[in-house]
Protein backbone atom coordinates (compact mmCIF):
# COMPACT_ATOMS: atom_id res chain seq x y z
CA UNK A 1 0.00 0.00 0.00
CA UNK A 2 1.45 3.40 -0.68
CA UNK A 3 2.57 5.70 1.68
CA UNK A 4 0.87 9.23 -0.25
CA UNK A 5 0.73 11.60 2.62
CA UNK A 6 2.41 12.14 6.32
CA UNK A 7 1.00 14.61 9.31
CA UNK A 8 3.58 14.70 12.23
CA UNK A 9 3.03 16.55 15.17
CA UNK A 10 5.66 15.48 17.85
CA UNK A 11 8.35 16.75 20.37
CA UNK A 12 10.87 16.82 17.75
CA UNK A 13 8.66 19.31 15.60
CA UNK A 14 5.68 19.46 13.54
CA UNK A 15 5.53 18.72 9.74
CA UNK A 16 7.88 16.97 7.81
CA UNK A 17 11.00 19.21 7.51
CA UNK A 18 11.23 20.23 10.94
CA UNK A 19 10.94 16.99 12.02
CA UNK A 20 13.86 15.40 9.63
CA UNK A 21 15.77 18.12 10.98
CA UNK A 22 16.04 16.74 14.32
CA UNK A 23 15.81 13.15 13.29
CA UNK A 24 18.81 13.63 10.96
CA UNK A 25 21.05 16.23 13.08
CA UNK A 26 20.30 13.99 15.94
CA UNK A 27 18.38 16.25 18.06
CA UNK A 28 16.13 15.42 21.27
CA UNK A 29 12.71 17.02 22.13
CA UNK A 30 13.24 15.70 25.44
CA UNK A 31 12.81 18.46 28.29
CA UNK A 32 11.48 19.48 32.36
CA UNK A 33 7.88 18.59 32.32
CA UNK A 34 5.14 21.70 31.90
CA UNK A 35 1.89 19.82 31.45
CA UNK A 36 1.58 19.52 35.31
CA UNK A 37 3.79 20.48 38.17
CA UNK A 38 5.88 17.18 38.51
CA UNK A 39 8.30 18.76 41.09
CA UNK A 40 7.41 15.89 43.87
CA UNK A 41 7.87 13.07 41.07
CA UNK A 42 11.36 10.78 40.53
CA UNK A 43 11.28 11.20 36.82
CA UNK A 44 10.89 15.22 35.97
CA UNK A 45 11.25 15.02 32.14
CA UNK A 46 9.76 14.41 28.73
CA UNK A 47 8.80 14.71 25.52
CA UNK A 48 6.13 17.17 25.05
CA UNK A 49 4.84 18.87 22.03
CA UNK A 50 5.62 22.68 21.95
CA UNK A 51 3.17 25.74 21.32
CA UNK A 52 0.30 23.42 20.12
CA UNK A 53 -2.61 25.58 19.34
CA UNK A 54 -5.98 23.30 18.30
CA UNK A 55 -6.77 26.53 16.81
CA UNK A 56 -5.12 26.29 13.86
CA UNK A 57 -6.68 23.11 13.06
CA UNK A 58 -10.59 23.11 14.04
CA UNK A 59 -12.41 25.36 15.77
CA UNK A 60 -12.75 26.21 19.57
CA UNK A 61 -15.96 24.65 20.32
CA UNK A 62 -14.81 21.40 18.59
CA UNK A 63 -11.32 22.06 20.90
CA UNK A 64 -12.80 22.25 23.94
CA UNK A 65 -14.78 18.94 23.31
CA UNK A 66 -12.06 16.71 22.40
CA UNK A 67 -9.26 15.67 25.17
CA UNK A 68 -5.73 16.38 23.88
CA UNK A 69 -4.99 13.33 21.93
CA UNK A 70 -8.02 14.28 19.79
CA UNK A 71 -6.57 17.57 19.01
CA UNK A 72 -2.97 16.20 18.22
CA UNK A 73 -4.49 13.52 15.97
CA UNK A 74 -6.96 15.93 14.25
CA UNK A 75 -3.71 17.81 13.40
CA UNK A 76 -2.01 15.35 12.32
CA UNK A 77 -4.39 14.24 9.80
CA UNK A 78 -5.34 17.25 8.46
CA UNK A 79 -1.62 17.93 7.65
CA UNK A 80 -1.14 14.07 6.35
CA UNK A 81 -4.59 14.41 4.04
CA UNK A 82 -3.12 18.28 2.85
CA UNK A 83 0.57 16.42 1.86
CA UNK A 84 -1.22 13.95 0.25
CA UNK A 85 -3.39 15.79 -2.03
CA UNK A 86 -6.42 13.29 -1.44
CA UNK A 87 -9.58 15.12 -0.98
CA UNK A 88 -11.61 12.65 1.03
CA UNK A 89 -14.67 14.86 0.92
CA UNK A 90 -15.11 14.25 -3.27
CA UNK A 91 -14.70 10.88 -3.01
CA UNK A 92 -17.56 8.02 -2.12
CA UNK A 93 -18.92 8.13 1.45
CA UNK A 94 -16.75 4.10 1.74
CA UNK A 95 -13.64 4.82 0.24
CA UNK A 96 -11.42 6.78 2.62
CA UNK A 97 -11.57 4.89 6.13
CA UNK A 98 -9.56 5.82 9.28
CA UNK A 99 -7.68 3.52 11.89
CA UNK A 100 -6.58 5.87 14.80
CA UNK A 101 -5.04 4.54 17.99
CA UNK A 102 -4.04 5.75 21.12
CA UNK A 103 -2.87 3.91 24.22
CA UNK A 104 -3.96 6.04 27.11
CA UNK A 105 -7.06 8.40 25.29
CA UNK A 106 -8.26 10.82 27.03
CA UNK A 107 -6.34 10.49 30.29
CA UNK A 108 -6.15 14.15 30.92
CA UNK A 109 -9.46 14.97 30.91
CA UNK A 110 -10.40 11.82 32.82
CA UNK A 111 -7.88 13.03 35.73
CA UNK A 112 -9.45 16.45 35.96
CA UNK A 113 -13.17 15.27 35.83
CA UNK A 114 -12.61 13.11 38.31
CA UNK A 115 -11.11 15.98 40.60
CA UNK A 116 -13.92 17.40 39.87
CA UNK A 117 -16.43 14.45 40.32
CA UNK A 118 -14.76 14.31 43.90
CA UNK A 119 -15.13 18.35 44.79
CA UNK A 120 -18.50 18.88 43.44
CA UNK A 121 -19.85 15.99 41.83
CA UNK A 122 -21.37 15.13 38.89
CA UNK A 123 -23.31 18.36 38.18
CA UNK A 124 -19.94 19.87 37.28
CA UNK A 125 -18.52 17.44 34.43
CA UNK A 126 -19.08 18.24 30.79
CA UNK A 127 -21.67 16.77 28.86
CA UNK A 128 -18.53 16.08 26.24
CA UNK A 129 -16.86 13.77 29.01
CA UNK A 130 -17.92 10.52 27.75
CA UNK A 131 -17.04 10.98 24.34
CA UNK A 132 -13.44 12.76 25.60
CA UNK A 133 -12.09 9.55 27.48
CA UNK A 134 -12.44 7.10 25.18
CA UNK A 135 -9.35 5.93 22.96
CA UNK A 136 -11.54 5.45 19.26
CA UNK A 137 -12.74 9.40 19.58
CA UNK A 138 -9.15 10.08 17.56
CA UNK A 139 -10.42 8.29 14.48
CA UNK A 140 -14.34 9.09 14.76
CA UNK A 141 -13.17 13.27 15.09
CA UNK A 142 -10.93 12.49 11.94
CA UNK A 143 -13.95 11.24 9.82
CA UNK A 144 -15.97 13.84 10.87
CA UNK A 145 -14.07 16.51 9.96
CA UNK A 146 -12.07 15.26 6.98
CA UNK A 147 -15.61 12.90 5.61
CA UNK A 148 -14.15 10.01 5.51
CA UNK A 149 -16.76 7.50 5.72
CA UNK A 150 -15.13 3.86 5.03
CA UNK A 151 -14.09 1.56 7.92
CA UNK A 152 -13.29 3.21 11.13
CA UNK A 153 -11.90 2.49 14.61
CA UNK A 154 -8.76 2.25 17.04
CA UNK A 155 -6.59 -0.60 17.07
CA UNK A 156 -5.23 -0.81 20.85
CA UNK A 157 -1.91 -2.55 22.08
CA UNK A 158 -0.22 -0.31 24.06
CA UNK A 159 3.54 0.61 22.96
CA UNK A 160 2.29 -1.00 19.31
CA UNK A 161 -1.27 0.54 18.78
CA UNK A 162 -0.02 2.44 15.90
CA UNK A 163 2.13 0.05 14.11
CA UNK A 164 -0.85 -2.26 14.46
CA UNK A 165 -3.32 0.32 13.17
CA UNK A 166 -0.69 1.34 9.52
CA UNK A 167 -0.82 -2.55 8.83
CA UNK A 168 -4.59 -3.08 9.51
CA UNK A 169 -5.08 -0.40 7.98
CA UNK A 170 -2.90 -1.13 5.04
CA UNK A 171 -4.77 -4.61 4.95
CA UNK A 172 -8.25 -3.00 4.68
CA UNK A 173 -7.51 -1.71 1.60
CA UNK A 174 -6.17 -4.82 0.50
CA UNK A 175 -9.22 -7.13 1.04
CA UNK A 176 -10.92 -3.98 -1.09
CA UNK A 177 -12.76 -2.66 1.93
CA UNK A 178 -11.38 0.85 1.08
CA UNK A 179 -8.99 2.83 -1.42
CA UNK A 180 -7.34 4.70 1.00
CA UNK A 181 -7.14 5.23 4.95
CA UNK A 182 -6.08 7.85 7.52
CA UNK A 183 -3.93 5.82 10.01
CA UNK A 184 -1.62 6.21 13.03
CA UNK A 185 -1.78 7.22 16.33
CA UNK A 186 -1.89 9.93 18.87
CA UNK A 187 -1.18 9.94 22.41
CA UNK A 188 -1.08 13.31 25.28
CA UNK A 189 -0.34 10.65 28.61
CA UNK A 190 2.01 13.36 30.27
CA UNK A 191 -0.43 13.44 33.33
CA UNK A 192 -0.18 13.19 37.10
CA UNK A 193 -1.73 9.64 37.38
CA UNK A 194 -0.37 7.86 33.81
CA UNK A 195 3.72 9.28 35.18
CA UNK A 196 2.65 8.46 38.38
CA UNK A 197 2.18 4.68 37.60
CA UNK A 198 4.92 4.86 35.21
CA UNK A 199 7.22 5.69 38.41
CA UNK A 200 5.32 3.38 40.51
CA UNK A 201 7.29 0.58 38.33
CA UNK A 202 10.14 2.01 37.49
CA UNK A 203 10.15 2.55 34.05
CA UNK A 204 11.18 5.79 33.34
CA UNK A 205 14.02 7.37 33.49
CA UNK A 206 15.30 9.17 36.26
CA UNK A 207 18.09 11.57 34.66
CA UNK A 208 16.05 14.53 35.68
CA UNK A 209 19.32 16.55 35.21
CA UNK A 210 20.19 15.94 31.92
CA UNK A 211 17.24 15.35 30.04
CA UNK A 212 18.15 15.34 26.35
CA UNK A 213 20.67 12.19 27.51
CA UNK A 214 17.83 10.30 29.41
CA UNK A 215 16.70 8.44 26.11
CA UNK A 216 19.98 6.23 25.31
CA UNK A 217 18.61 2.63 23.90
CA UNK A 218 21.84 0.03 23.90
CA UNK A 219 23.92 2.31 26.26
CA UNK A 220 24.82 0.32 29.12
CA UNK A 221 23.81 3.42 31.21
CA UNK A 222 20.30 3.63 30.14
CA UNK A 223 17.99 3.42 32.99
CA UNK A 224 13.94 3.62 31.35
CA UNK A 225 11.76 5.14 28.42
CA UNK A 226 11.31 8.43 28.47
CA UNK A 227 7.54 9.62 27.85
CA UNK A 228 6.29 11.46 25.09
CA UNK A 229 3.18 13.07 23.93
CA UNK A 230 2.75 13.53 20.05
CA UNK A 231 0.25 12.37 17.00
CA UNK A 232 1.92 11.02 13.31
CA UNK A 233 -0.58 10.17 11.04
CA UNK A 234 -0.39 9.26 6.99
CA UNK A 235 -2.45 8.05 4.49
CA UNK A 236 -2.33 4.43 2.68
CA UNK A 237 -3.88 4.54 -0.57
CA UNK A 238 -4.08 1.99 -3.06
CA UNK A 239 -1.43 1.68 -5.48
CA UNK A 240 -2.68 2.05 -8.30
CA UNK A 241 -5.33 4.42 -6.95
CA UNK A 242 -2.28 6.52 -6.33
CA UNK A 243 -0.30 6.28 -9.36
CA UNK A 244 -2.99 7.37 -11.32
CA UNK A 245 -3.68 10.49 -9.70
CA UNK A 246 -0.18 11.51 -9.90
CA UNK A 247 0.68 10.90 -5.96
CA UNK A 248 3.50 11.38 -4.68
CA UNK A 249 4.39 8.20 -2.96
CA UNK A 250 6.93 8.33 0.27
CA UNK A 251 6.80 4.49 0.41
CA UNK A 252 5.15 1.92 0.82
CA UNK A 253 3.69 -0.32 3.17
CA UNK A 254 4.28 -4.41 1.99
CA UNK A 255 3.52 -6.02 4.60
CA UNK A 256 3.22 -6.89 8.52
CA UNK A 257 3.66 -9.15 11.37
CA UNK A 258 1.80 -9.79 14.46
CA UNK A 259 2.39 -12.01 18.07
CA UNK A 260 1.89 -12.37 21.84
CA UNK A 261 4.88 -13.25 23.59
CA UNK A 262 2.80 -14.82 26.35
CA UNK A 263 5.48 -14.19 28.68
CA UNK A 264 4.08 -11.26 31.27
CA UNK A 265 1.80 -7.98 31.82
CA UNK A 266 5.26 -5.76 31.36
CA UNK A 267 8.14 -7.25 30.88
CA UNK A 268 9.00 -8.90 27.32
CA UNK A 269 10.07 -12.32 26.58
CA UNK A 270 13.88 -12.30 27.97
CA UNK A 271 15.08 -14.11 24.64
CA UNK A 272 12.91 -12.05 22.31
CA UNK A 273 11.07 -14.74 21.21
CA UNK A 274 7.92 -13.35 20.49
CA UNK A 275 9.13 -10.42 18.86
CA UNK A 276 11.42 -12.92 15.90
CA UNK A 277 7.97 -14.26 15.33
CA UNK A 278 6.09 -10.79 14.50
CA UNK A 279 9.38 -9.93 12.28
CA UNK A 280 9.76 -13.45 10.55
CA UNK A 281 5.76 -13.40 10.00
CA UNK A 282 6.11 -9.82 8.55
CA UNK A 283 8.91 -10.37 5.94
CA UNK A 284 7.13 -13.88 5.26
CA UNK A 285 4.54 -12.06 3.65
CA UNK A 286 6.20 -9.64 2.12
CA UNK A 287 8.84 -12.07 0.23
CA UNK A 288 11.50 -9.95 1.91
CA UNK A 289 14.75 -11.96 3.01
CA UNK A 290 16.61 -11.20 6.22
CA UNK A 291 19.43 -9.69 3.88
CA UNK A 292 17.71 -7.32 1.31
CA UNK A 293 16.98 -5.53 5.07
CA UNK A 294 18.53 -2.17 4.77
CA UNK A 295 17.43 -0.61 8.25
CA UNK A 296 15.64 -1.76 10.78
CA UNK A 297 14.14 0.95 13.23
CA UNK A 298 13.97 -0.40 16.34
CA UNK A 299 11.30 -0.41 19.19
CA UNK A 300 14.56 0.78 21.56
CA UNK A 301 12.85 2.16 24.52
CA UNK A 302 15.95 2.48 26.75
CA UNK A 303 14.85 0.04 29.25
CA UNK A 304 16.98 -2.64 30.84
CA UNK A 305 15.26 -5.71 29.34
CA UNK A 306 13.64 -4.48 26.33
CA UNK A 307 16.64 -3.58 24.54
CA UNK A 308 18.70 -6.79 24.97
CA UNK A 309 15.61 -8.95 24.24
CA UNK A 310 15.30 -6.98 21.09
CA UNK A 311 18.96 -7.49 20.19
CA UNK A 312 18.31 -11.10 20.42
CA UNK A 313 15.21 -10.89 18.60
CA UNK A 314 17.09 -9.04 15.46
CA UNK A 315 19.79 -11.64 15.64
CA UNK A 316 17.43 -14.70 15.27
CA UNK A 317 15.34 -13.24 12.75
CA UNK A 318 18.20 -11.91 10.64
CA UNK A 319 20.46 -14.30 11.58
CA UNK A 320 24.29 -14.08 9.47
CA UNK A 321 22.64 -10.19 8.26
CA UNK A 322 22.13 -9.37 11.60
CA UNK A 323 25.63 -7.93 12.13
CA UNK A 324 25.55 -6.40 8.95
CA UNK A 325 22.32 -4.53 9.21
CA UNK A 326 21.42 -1.09 10.48
CA UNK A 327 19.53 -0.73 13.51
CA UNK A 328 19.00 2.71 15.50
CA UNK A 329 16.19 3.60 17.74
CA UNK A 330 14.78 7.19 17.41
CA UNK A 331 13.20 6.98 20.75
CA UNK A 332 16.92 8.49 21.72
CA UNK A 333 15.50 11.32 20.30
CA UNK A 334 11.60 11.47 20.36
CA UNK A 335 11.26 9.70 23.39
CA UNK A 336 8.20 7.15 23.67
CA UNK A 337 5.10 7.98 22.00
CA UNK A 338 3.39 5.12 23.33
CA UNK A 339 0.03 4.92 21.33
CA UNK A 340 1.87 7.15 18.91
CA UNK A 341 5.17 5.00 18.61
CA UNK A 342 4.51 2.67 16.15
CA UNK A 343 3.81 5.75 13.00
CA UNK A 344 6.49 8.33 14.29
CA UNK A 345 8.95 4.80 13.78
CA UNK A 346 7.21 3.68 10.31
CA UNK A 347 7.55 7.61 9.27
CA UNK A 348 11.42 7.81 9.98
CA UNK A 349 11.69 5.02 8.36
CA UNK A 350 10.20 6.08 5.58
CA UNK A 351 11.71 9.45 5.27
CA UNK A 352 15.25 7.85 6.08
CA UNK A 353 14.73 5.98 2.62
CA UNK A 354 13.45 8.62 1.22
CA UNK A 355 16.13 11.03 2.02
CA UNK A 356 19.20 8.26 2.03
CA UNK A 357 20.24 9.35 5.49
CA UNK A 358 19.99 6.61 8.82
CA UNK A 359 18.80 8.51 11.55
CA UNK A 360 21.23 7.40 14.73
CA UNK A 361 20.64 5.96 17.95
CA UNK A 362 21.93 9.13 19.64
CA UNK A 363 23.56 8.87 23.77
CA UNK A 364 25.14 5.59 22.88
CA UNK A 365 28.36 6.43 24.40
CA UNK A 366 29.49 3.03 26.58
CA UNK A 367 28.02 0.32 24.80
CA UNK A 368 26.17 -2.24 26.21
CA UNK A 369 28.13 -5.80 25.63
CA UNK A 370 25.01 -7.42 25.39
CA UNK A 371 23.86 -5.54 22.86
CA UNK A 372 26.51 -5.37 20.09
CA UNK A 373 24.74 -4.62 16.29
CA UNK A 374 25.28 -1.91 14.14
CA UNK A 375 22.74 0.94 16.25
CA UNK A 376 24.37 3.94 13.75
CA UNK A 377 25.64 5.60 17.20
CA UNK A 378 25.65 9.24 17.54
CA UNK A 379 25.23 10.27 14.22
CA UNK A 380 23.37 9.98 11.28
CA UNK A 381 24.91 7.98 8.66
CA UNK A 382 24.10 7.94 4.58
CA UNK A 383 22.86 4.72 2.82
CA UNK A 384 20.75 3.57 0.22
CA UNK A 385 17.93 1.40 1.95
CA UNK A 386 15.10 -0.49 -0.21
CA UNK A 387 13.12 -1.85 2.43
CA UNK A 388 13.35 -1.13 6.41
CA UNK A 389 11.64 -2.18 9.50
CA UNK A 390 9.97 -0.83 11.81
CA UNK A 391 9.29 -2.78 15.15
CA UNK A 392 6.81 -1.66 17.92
CA UNK A 393 6.21 -3.90 20.91
CA UNK A 394 3.49 -3.07 23.80
CA UNK A 395 3.03 -4.01 27.50
CA UNK A 396 0.85 -7.75 27.47
CA UNK A 397 3.49 -8.88 24.96
CA UNK A 398 1.75 -7.12 21.82
CA UNK A 399 3.93 -7.42 18.77
CA UNK A 400 4.26 -5.64 15.55
CA UNK A 401 6.58 -5.67 12.73
CA UNK A 402 5.74 -3.56 9.65
CA UNK A 403 7.85 -4.17 6.66
CA UNK A 404 8.46 -0.69 4.54
CA UNK A 405 10.15 -0.22 1.01
CA UNK A 406 11.21 2.77 -0.92
CA UNK A 407 9.02 5.43 -2.59
CA UNK A 408 9.61 5.50 -6.37
CA UNK A 409 11.38 8.86 -7.48
CA UNK B 1 -15.81 29.94 37.70
CA UNK B 2 -17.74 31.97 39.70
CA UNK B 3 -18.68 35.97 39.66
CA UNK B 4 -20.15 37.86 42.68
CA UNK B 5 -20.57 40.80 40.74
CA UNK B 6 -22.62 39.02 38.16
CA UNK B 7 -24.51 37.25 41.05
CA UNK B 8 -25.47 40.72 42.88
CA UNK B 9 -25.31 44.27 40.23
CA UNK B 10 -27.44 44.42 37.77
CA UNK B 11 -28.04 41.58 34.67
CA UNK B 12 -25.82 42.69 31.90
CA UNK B 13 -27.01 40.94 28.38
CA UNK B 14 -23.64 41.48 27.07
CA UNK B 15 -22.14 39.23 29.52
CA UNK B 16 -24.65 36.72 28.73
CA UNK B 17 -24.06 37.46 24.99
CA UNK B 18 -20.15 36.83 25.91
CA UNK B 19 -20.46 33.76 27.28
CA UNK B 20 -22.70 31.61 24.65
CA UNK B 21 -20.62 33.05 22.31
CA UNK B 22 -17.61 31.39 24.10
CA UNK B 23 -19.46 27.94 24.61
CA UNK B 24 -21.58 27.47 21.42
CA UNK B 25 -18.41 29.16 19.45
CA UNK B 26 -20.57 31.87 17.49
CA UNK B 27 -19.83 35.83 17.78
CA UNK B 28 -21.47 37.41 20.18
CA UNK B 29 -23.66 39.89 18.20
CA UNK B 30 -25.72 36.56 16.74
CA UNK B 31 -26.81 35.65 20.47
CA UNK B 32 -30.17 37.82 20.37
CA UNK B 33 -33.34 37.41 22.73
CA UNK B 34 -35.45 35.47 19.55
CA UNK B 35 -32.46 33.01 18.66
CA UNK B 36 -33.43 29.79 18.83
CA UNK B 37 -30.42 27.54 20.41
CA UNK B 38 -31.09 24.52 18.08
CA UNK B 39 -32.23 26.11 14.71
CA UNK B 40 -30.00 29.40 14.99
CA UNK B 41 -26.83 28.85 16.90
CA UNK B 42 -26.86 24.91 15.76
CA UNK B 43 -26.57 24.00 19.75
CA UNK B 44 -27.50 20.43 20.41
CA UNK B 45 -27.93 19.20 23.39
CA UNK B 46 -24.39 18.62 24.92
CA UNK B 47 -23.79 22.01 24.05
CA UNK B 48 -26.94 23.49 25.68
CA UNK B 49 -25.84 21.45 28.94
CA UNK B 50 -22.58 23.05 28.50
CA UNK B 51 -24.16 26.53 28.29
CA UNK B 52 -26.75 26.00 31.43
CA UNK B 53 -23.51 25.00 33.13
CA UNK B 54 -21.50 27.90 32.65
CA UNK B 55 -24.52 30.20 33.35
CA UNK B 56 -24.85 28.60 36.59
CA UNK B 57 -21.07 28.87 37.57
CA UNK B 58 -21.27 32.77 36.24
CA UNK B 59 -24.50 33.78 37.95
CA UNK B 60 -24.37 31.64 41.12
CA UNK B 61 -27.71 29.80 40.32
CA UNK B 62 -29.49 26.38 39.67
CA UNK B 63 -31.35 25.77 36.64
CA UNK B 64 -33.95 23.04 37.46
CA UNK B 65 -33.69 20.45 34.12
CA UNK B 66 -37.65 20.66 33.90
CA UNK B 67 -36.88 24.54 33.67
CA UNK B 68 -34.46 23.66 30.65
CA UNK B 69 -36.76 21.80 28.69
CA UNK B 70 -39.08 24.76 27.94
CA UNK B 71 -36.35 27.12 26.86
CA UNK B 72 -36.01 27.23 23.36
CA UNK B 73 -34.81 30.60 22.75
CA UNK B 74 -31.75 33.17 24.35
CA UNK B 75 -34.62 34.73 25.58
CA UNK B 76 -36.09 32.46 27.59
CA UNK B 77 -32.99 32.04 29.46
CA UNK B 78 -32.83 36.03 29.61
CA UNK B 79 -36.15 35.80 30.78
CA UNK B 80 -35.19 33.48 33.38
CA UNK B 81 -31.97 34.75 34.92
CA UNK B 82 -34.14 38.30 35.54
CA UNK B 83 -36.40 36.31 37.26
CA UNK B 84 -34.25 34.40 39.39
CA UNK B 85 -30.96 35.69 39.58
CA UNK B 86 -29.71 35.82 43.26
CA UNK B 87 -31.31 32.33 44.03
CA UNK B 88 -28.77 29.91 44.93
Amino acid sequence: MAITGIGLVTPIGTGIEPVWQSLSTGRSGIGPITRFDASGYPTRIAGEVADFDPELYMDRKTARHVARYGQLALAAARMAVEDSGLRPEAMGPDEVGVVVSSAAGGMDEIERADHMLLERGITRISPFMAPMMITDMAAGLIAIELHAGGPNYAVVSACASSSHALGDAAEVIRRGDAVAMIAGGAEAGITPLLVGAFCQMSALSRRNDDPTAASRPFDRHRDGFVMSEGAVVMVLEEGAHARRRGAHIWGEILASGSSADMYHFTAPDPEGRGAARAMAVALRKAGVAPNQVGYINAHGTSTALGDIAETLAIKQVMGDSANRVAVSSTKSMTGHLLGAAGAMEAAACVLAMDRKLLPPTINLEYPDPRCDLDYVPNRARPAEVQIALSNSFGFGGHNSCLVIGRGSS
Amino acid sequence: MTDTAAAEGPLDFAELQGIASEILGVDADRVQLDVSFAKDLAADSLDLVELIMAVEDHYQITLPPDELDHMKKIGDLWTYLQEHRGDS
